[in-house]
């Protein structure tokens, strides 16, 4: 009883909180790896677009709701999506337009585009809080629990309870969709293939005949598809706050890069990677181990590895220690 | 004299522009602009030798900035007595073991090929040694949070002049450059813009969570100065006697002798203030002087051109016998090092030490913008970026209001655009910032002052 007791919390507390921050790290990482492997620079704005494309969504969440109308016990947001996209979209149009298509022309360095990518981070985030406000906001409605941990122990008899948000649910699900789609596009249609051929040497396929300005095109709509859907699912499952986007930047890029940067595939994985390791060394363990160890060995402190004011920091160190030892990443990526 | 023509004017348009304000607004806000100009000016030169000279890409500006700010701690608080008697030995002997550590992983490489085997080894010791530390440090680390929690709770400084924090500042942020350099430089610039960011949020992260050496999110407050306290200046004969003869000509118009004792003692407020900042702007402006005049002496020296043959084409330099990493590493040691000069200034300044506060947008992103606006090898360019940007940051707020209540003039005062539009006036500076380096890359991607290299 007890082990099924210490297996409970390990999955209630570590395995399902990680499986979903990690989904939302993955599209965030697929969204810069496909930047990078497609336009070559690395995109600083990354964040920011995401809370860009998640402020249409609370907009048009307001808009439906100001109607009555709702998603039953699904949050009205996953409803104003594709219109946010739709906005989200033409917006990443339109700065690659203004912006990138003319360093792009030009062959500046990625480093020229990197910095040109912080300006476009500044003005994103102006655009954002002007709109928006800076303040913290929730746009959750509808059931907010699949599993509650009260009705799971009444069931079971078990003394942990297990309680599964319904956002988290939502956020698997749909980046299990979201992804798989993503890849099958990739491997499958003609625009996919052609989209990773000119990723894999640019000269090449254009000597084959493929259109880069398609390929950038639908390489932006990707990207803003997943940017919003990505940072939809983290505001459902936490809180929309412009300044928490900005620093998810950070272990989003982590993700990428562990998983072998401008490898979408890698990325995914990579977005898990972080997830699970960030939660795993900064658990306390005091109590599975007291569920596992008889009780003469009971600890007496919390046998936390680290505390969770480090939880950014182990992200970092993984990436400067994949970076030393593995610089194209885990999985392979581009080998830079 | 022709040829520094345009680096002249611009540099009296920006005094212009401070001296506007100080004329339209107050002096006490121009001349607090005017010192931030003159540290974010440190700054950027700390970048511009990085990027402008050697081409190194270093993101990581904000965890150099608070390790200087750590610095002025360190030096200038008096030591906790009673912390130190009670963990101090506990730390000193993690200090010791964290040595032992890096000599014993020192060894090891050394000393075995480069095999599976040695990597575990090498693994082993830095985890035990880990767990070891944590054991040792946690009940002195407990001990010293203890003491006087809500006012000490770490171990203090040293309770020397702050001024000192300056150097030591220089040689922390140095310190951590040398590392960061060794392990980080070999990467390609991106990966190394990527990998200094995330490695300035850990330094963050440790100066604000390791409470028995920082306070942590506690600040330190109330830090020593090397400038006159106002409350003393108020008091004193001479700066009395100063402000009276420097307004003499305003107080003679009153003729009440209480009113013009009044109004004296308004002015003598007013100007022990002042006096203070110029204090400081004094002391800044040294600095700023004769860093100036060290980099544009390297500039010029065969080392800067040796330099520049770097950024411009390793291979070439390197196939003439120049030794890129070791060069690289130095300059990133240099550059860091003054970025850190700047941090220790700018917690002497302010006085406190606010670990919360530093955040990659204002400590990494903006001085960037500064370095690409002012003009990347260019040390005039680079602090005319360090003001150019600050006073548009600060004034960004005025400005939009301005802006805005033009635009909406047509509005009601109570309508809701315009209410909203004014509410999110602070955040018109992101805007002007991204919009000023958009347009500053595309239209003049030199700078203001773009690089010039001449033969002498």
């Amino acid at each position: 009883m007890d082990f099924i007791n210490a297996i409970i919390l390990i999955l209630n507390y570590i395995f399902v909180p990680a499986l979903a921050y990690g989904s939302q790290l993955a599209l965030g990482a697929i969204f810069v790896t496909l930047i990078y492997g497609i336009l070559r620079f690395a995109n600083f704005a990354t964040g920011d677009m995401m809370s860009f494309g998640t402020m249409f969504v609370i907009l048009f969440t307001w808009y439906l709701q100001s109607y009555g109308i709702s998603f039953g016990v699904l949050p009205t947001a996953l409803l104003a999506i594709p219109f946010a996209i739709i906005f989200m979209v033409s917006y990443m149009l339109i700065i690659d337009k203004f912006v990138f298509k003319y360093y792009r022309t030009n062959k500046s360095p990625p480093v020229q585009l990197a910095m040109v990518s912080i300006g476009v981070m500044f003005v994103t985030q102006a655009v954002v809080r002007i709109v928006i406000g800076p303040s913290d906001r929730r746009f959750f409605d509808g059931e907010k629990f699949l599993i509650k941990a009260g009705e799971f122990k009444e069931m079971t008899g078990l003394n942990e309870g297990l309680a599964i948000k319904s956002t988290q649910v939502i956020t698997i699900i749909v980046t299990l969709i979201l992804v798989s789609t993503l890849f099958w596009f990739l491997n499958k249609t003609k625009t996919g293939k052609s989209m990773r051929a000119y990723s894999d040497n640019e000269d090449l396929a254009l000597l084959s005949g493929i259109d880069p300005k398609k390929i950038v095109m639908i390489t932006w709509v990707i990207a803003g598809i997943l940017a919003t859907i990505g940072g939809t699912l983290y505001g459902l499952d936490k809180s929309f706050k412009p300044f928490t986007y900005f620093n998810n930047m950070l272990p989003i890029f982590a993700a990428a890069i562990v998983g072998g940067i401008g490898n979408p595939f890698g990325a995914f994985l990579g977005g898990y990677v972080i997830a699970f390791s960030e939660i795993l060394l900064t658990y306390a363990y005091k109590k599975f181990f007291m569920y596992i160890l008889p009780e003469s060995m009971e600890p007496d402190g919390l046998i936390q590895l680290l505390s969770t004011d480090y939880k950014f920091a182990v992200s970092f160190s993984i990436l400067v220690i994949v970076l030393l030892y593995r610089p194209s990443g885990i999985f392979k990526g581009k080998v830079l | 004299m022709r040829k520094n023509l345009n680096v002249i004017a611009a540099y009296s348009i920006m005094m212009g522009l401070i001296i506007l304000v100080g004329i339209f607004q107050s002096w006490n806000i121009a001349l607090s602009i005017f010192n931030l100009c003159l540290i974010s000016a440190v700054m950027t030169m700390g970048a511009n030798i990085q990027w402008g000279y050697a081409g190194l890409i270093n993101f990581g500006i904000m965890g150099f900035t608070a390790l200087g700010g750590l610095a002025a701690v360190l030096i200038s608080v008096n030591p906790v007595q009673e912390a130190w008697s009670v963990g101090g030995a506990n730390i000193l002997l993690s200090l010791f073991l964290i040595i032992g550590i890096v000599l014993a992983v020192r060894f090891v490489l050394k000393k075995y090929q480069k095999t599976k085997i040695r990597n575990y080894v090498i693994a082993a010791i830095i985890i035990s040694g880990i767990i070891i530390i944590r054991l040792v440090s946690e009940p002195g680390i407990e001990a010293i949070e203890e003491v006087n929690p809500a006012r000490t709770g770490f171990l203090g400084g040293l309770g020397l002049p702050i001024i000192f924090s300056w150097i030591v500042g220089a040689f922390f942020a140095g310190g951590l450059a040398f590392v960061i350099g060794k392990v980080a430089l070999g990467l390609r610039a991106d990966y190394l813009a990527i990998a200094t960011l995330l490695i300035s949020e850990i330094v963050i992260a440790i100066i604000k969570h390791e409470d028995w050496l920082t306070r942590g999110v506690k600040n330190v407050i109330g830090l020593k100065r090397p400038a006159p306290y106002e409350v003393n200046l108020q008091q004193t004969d001479w700066f009395i006697n100063l402000v009276e003869k420097f307004n003499s000509g305003k107080l003679a118009l009153i003729s009440d002798i209480t009113e013009r004792q009044a109004a004296l003692n308004q002015f003598v407020i007013e100007g022990s203030s002042i006096f203070v900042k110029l204090c400081y702007s004094g002391l800044f402006l040294v600095v700023v002087i004769i860093l100036l005049i060290l980099t544009q002496k390297a500039l010029y020296s065969p080392w800067g051109r040796m330099m520049r043959a770097i950024r411009d084409n390793e291979e070439a330099a390197n196939a003439m016998g120049k030794n890129v990493v070791k060069q690289h590493l130095l300059i990133f040691v240099l550059g860091s090092a003054i970025v850190g000069i700047a941090g220790a200034m700018l917690v002497t300044q302010d006085g406190l030490f606010t670990p919360g506060s530093y955040r990659p947008l204002r400590y990494t992103f903006l001085i960037w913008v500064m370095v690409i606006v002012g003009g990347s090898g260019n040390n005039f360019g680079a602090i005319l970026g360090g003001f150019v940007v600050w006073f548009l940051w600060i004034e960004a707020a005025p400005i939009g209001l301005y802006l805005v209540n033009l635009t909406t003039a047509g509005l009601d005062d109570t309508h809701f655009l315009k209410v909203h539009l004014i509410e999110s006036v602070p955040y018109f500076r992101f805007l002007m910032m991204g919009i000023g380096l958009l347009l500053i890359m595309r239209y003049r991607p030199k700078g203001i002052l773009p690089e010039k290299i001449e033969i002498k």
